[in-house]
């Protein structure tokens, strides 16, 4: 029996692959949509609007396949990085989610691992996850939400959480900030986790006016106290109106500690289908 | 004579792995390889003197090198992988052993994925014991745990469906498993004779295997269904004539099995079951059990996973019949700490116990990255309570302690 068997990096796998999503394309404009049941005010109504907008761009990119380096970074400056590669199916309908598959290049030890998500709106994602030492595919569960994984700063759900009706939210105010360099108007949107076991009691997203997309989270644990930022640059445009954040930085502010993410070239329509995306195909990703 | 054919029969895999070095080194050079691999050092430390003569007392030290050699075209249609594999033991020559782990050839295409050479599989879903899994040939030399395999010779025909995943195998060469020699720990009182196996098939190891396999996931559900017909990875043991050690015995055999997962929620709910037909009576084997994690018990976010696993197997008792096993009727306990750090620091352990004269097999292991190139675990292996009618009572002087070292390129 292997020690790895349930390896942590799992976590941090399924992480990444939703992270595309995170780091997702603008739309070019709010869809008429039946506002949710726990909108009441205007604030809100507003909140959720501009963030529909902002989500909405996730739908029309198909397929993706982008290689990213992950670079963990303690309190003292010590740093490991990770290299990964990502491969993700867009599903037509957005009720449903996306299907991804990541693989670990590096550290060594782990080249090879990789992980198979299947995620969904309000059930569980399904996961598998494969161990080349024992040319081992484990189906894992995804029940963990606020955990960290391979010390990095991202949590479970930094990565799953992104779906807009996953939170109710709140439009707060318009704020000028400044992101990698580079100042942006943005409006100011807090969102409440409406999932379990977040460890979050809020967020607080800078979704800029621009070409609408996510330039800032700030992330309140449950106590209410502000426990990390995160920061989306390097925002490239592939094609028409499809948005990437090429370079996403998560700051602990409690403990000290960072993670950076910094994806290369997104290559889209590589021609992915669903047969890409079953566990037998975990084996022959490297 | 025997140890000459034993010197020779032991220099012709390094030999074979020395040229897939070589071969996958100089090519990998040329025409975009990637190349991998890692050299280990390890220490077994025994502390109990050993029960039978000849045995190494105190410190068995080993290296263990593997390459690891891929490519794959442009299209990601063709791909080879080559894994040289070899452990030199300073103790017990029948643990300095060399292997191609994985050496073949895939092809991916729209409708069937073929792969040719030697290749490694794994089917199953339990944790404690892999009752399913019977492609390859276990490397018993390396630990007890069942989990190193050699590489398995096959043709593997892959069809992805609506429906599932088959998958058919044809296994024209048989490898014998490795045993502990006269100085190694972990053996009876007599060594097993690999140079003099029994064959029931008259073709003996070139006899030619098949399987098939069917596996497909519901929803929560995860299934597996297989078939095998074919030389019985686990040998029986006869005496041999001089009574002075064991000849390993390999039946053919046919195989059913069935493995599940049900994950729902932290619990995974897991069973592996087989029905055997060809040694003695055809009869039936289960594991099944369950692991649930509490996730976040420390503030830094480290997971502790709780495993059970009952084993039940009806074969016969008699090691000339049917292959012996300790996992008749076996609880296993363990539990599992990931720190999920960035070191990917993790504790494993638990304890296979007889439920009927509790009897028990304790194991412990560590493991944790130092950089970003080393890797370093700890294994412990007791055994607890003994009965001495037990299966484990010919190893109950073998505790051992491992440490392991592997830098990785």
């Amino acid at each position: 029996m292997k020690t790895k068997a349930t390896n942590p990096l799992s976590k941090s796998l399924l992480a990444m692959a939703s992270l595309l999503a995170l780091a997702g394309p603008a739309p070019a404009f709010a869809q008429e949509a039946e506002l949710p049941a726990w909108v009441d005010t205007d604030s809100e109504r507003r909140g959720y609007e501009i963030a529909i907008r902002s989500d909405n761009s996730d739908n029309g990119f198909g397929d993706s396949r982008v290689e990213a380096t992950m670079t963990l970074r303690n309190a003292a400056g010590q740093e490991t990085s990770r290299q990964l590669s990502f491969q993700t199916l867009e599903r037509a309908d957005n009720t449903v989610g996306d299907k991804s598959v990541v693989v670990f290049h590096t550290p060594a030890d782990v080249e090879g691992t990789a992980l198979l998500s299947h995620a969904h709106i309000l059930e569980p994602d399904d996961q598998w996850l494969y161990l080349p030492a024992l040319a081992r595919v484990r189906r894992i569960s995804s029940a963990n939400k606020s955990g960290p994984f391979v010390g990095s700063e991202f949590a479970f759900e930094d990565f799953t959480a992104v779906e807009l009706n996953k939170y109710e939210h709140n439009y707060l105010t318009t704020e000028a900030i400044t992101v990698a360099g580079e100042t942006l108007p943005t409006d100011v949107v807090e969102r409440f986790p409406r999932y379990e076991n977040s460890g979050y009691s809020r967020q607080v997203s800078y979704i800029d006016q621009t070409i609408h997309q996510v330039r800032r989270i700030e992330f309140f644990d449950r106590r209410g106290d502000h426990l990390k930022t995160l920061d989306l640059g390097d925002y490239r445009e592939y094609g028409d109106g499809i948005w990437r954040a090429h370079r996403l930085v998560m700051t602990n502010h409690q403990t000290g500690k960072s993670t950076d993410l910094v994806y290369g070239d997104f290559e889209f329509g590589v021609g992915l289908t669903d047969n890409d995306f079953v566990r037998g195909v975990l084996e022959r990703q490297y | 004579m025997r140890s000459l054919m034993r010197t020779l029969k032991s220099l012709i895999m390094p030999l074979l792995v020395l040229a897939a070095v070589i071969f996958g080194a100089s090519t990998a050079l040329s025409q975009g390889w990637d190349v991998g691999g890692s050299i280990g050092a390890e220490a077994r430390i025994f502390p109990d003197d050993p029960a039978f003569a000849g045995q190494e007392d105190g410190v068995q030290t080993s290296i263990i090198l593997e390459g690891d050699f891929r490519w794959r075209s442009a299209d990601r249609r063709h791909q080879i992988v080559l894994v040289p594999w070899a452990r030199l033991d300073a103790v017990d020559d029948a643990r300095s052993h060399a292997d191609l782990r994985e050496g073949f050839y895939r092809f991916v295409g729209d409708e069937l994925t073929v792969e040719a050479g030697l290749i490694k599989v794994f089917w199953g879903v339990t944790e404690s014991r892999h009752l399913v899994d019977i492609i390859n040939q276990t490397d018993g030399v390396e630990d007890s745990d069942g989990e190193d395999k050699l590489g398995q010779p096959a043709i593997r025909l892959t069809r992805q469906t609506g429906w599932g995943r088959l998958e058919a195998y044809l296994l024209p060469g048989f490898r014998e498993r490795t045993f502990p020699g006269i100085e190694g720990r972990l053996r009876g009182p007599l060594i097993v004779d690999t140079d003099a196996p029994l064959y029931e098939h008259a073709d003996e190891e070139r006899h030619v295997d098949i399987a098939a396999r069917w596996s497909h996931y519901l929803g929560d559900w995860d299934l597996g269904l297989a078939a095998f017909h074919g030389t019985s990875r686990e040998p029986g043991f006869v005496p041999s004539a001089d009574g002075q050690s064991l000849r390993p015995v390999y039946n053919i055999i046919s195989q059913l099995s069935a493995d599940v997962q049900l994950t729902r929620g932290a619990w995974l709910w897991k069973g592996e079951a087989i029905v055997r037909e060809g040694q003695g009576d055809t009869f039936a084997a289960f594991t099944g059990g369950l692991e649930y994690t509490f996730y976040g018990v420390t503030a830094s976010g480290a997971d502790f996973g709780v495993l059970v696993e009952y084993h039940s197997d009806g074969r016969d008792s008699d090691p000339s019949v049917a292959p012996p096993t300790s996992f008749d009727n076996d609880v296993f306990l363990g539990g599992r700490f990931a720190f999920n750090d960035m070191n990917d620091t993790s504790l494993l352990g638990g304890a296979v116990i007889d439920v009927e004269n509790g009897s028990s097999a304790v194991l412990i292991e560590a493991e944790r990255r130092l950089g970003t190139h080393i890797f370093v675990e700890i294994e412990g292996r007791f055994t607890v309570n003994v009965d001495p009618a037990d299966a484990l009572a010919v190893v109950q002087d073998d505790d051992a302690i491992t440490l392991r070292i592997t830098r990785h390129f």
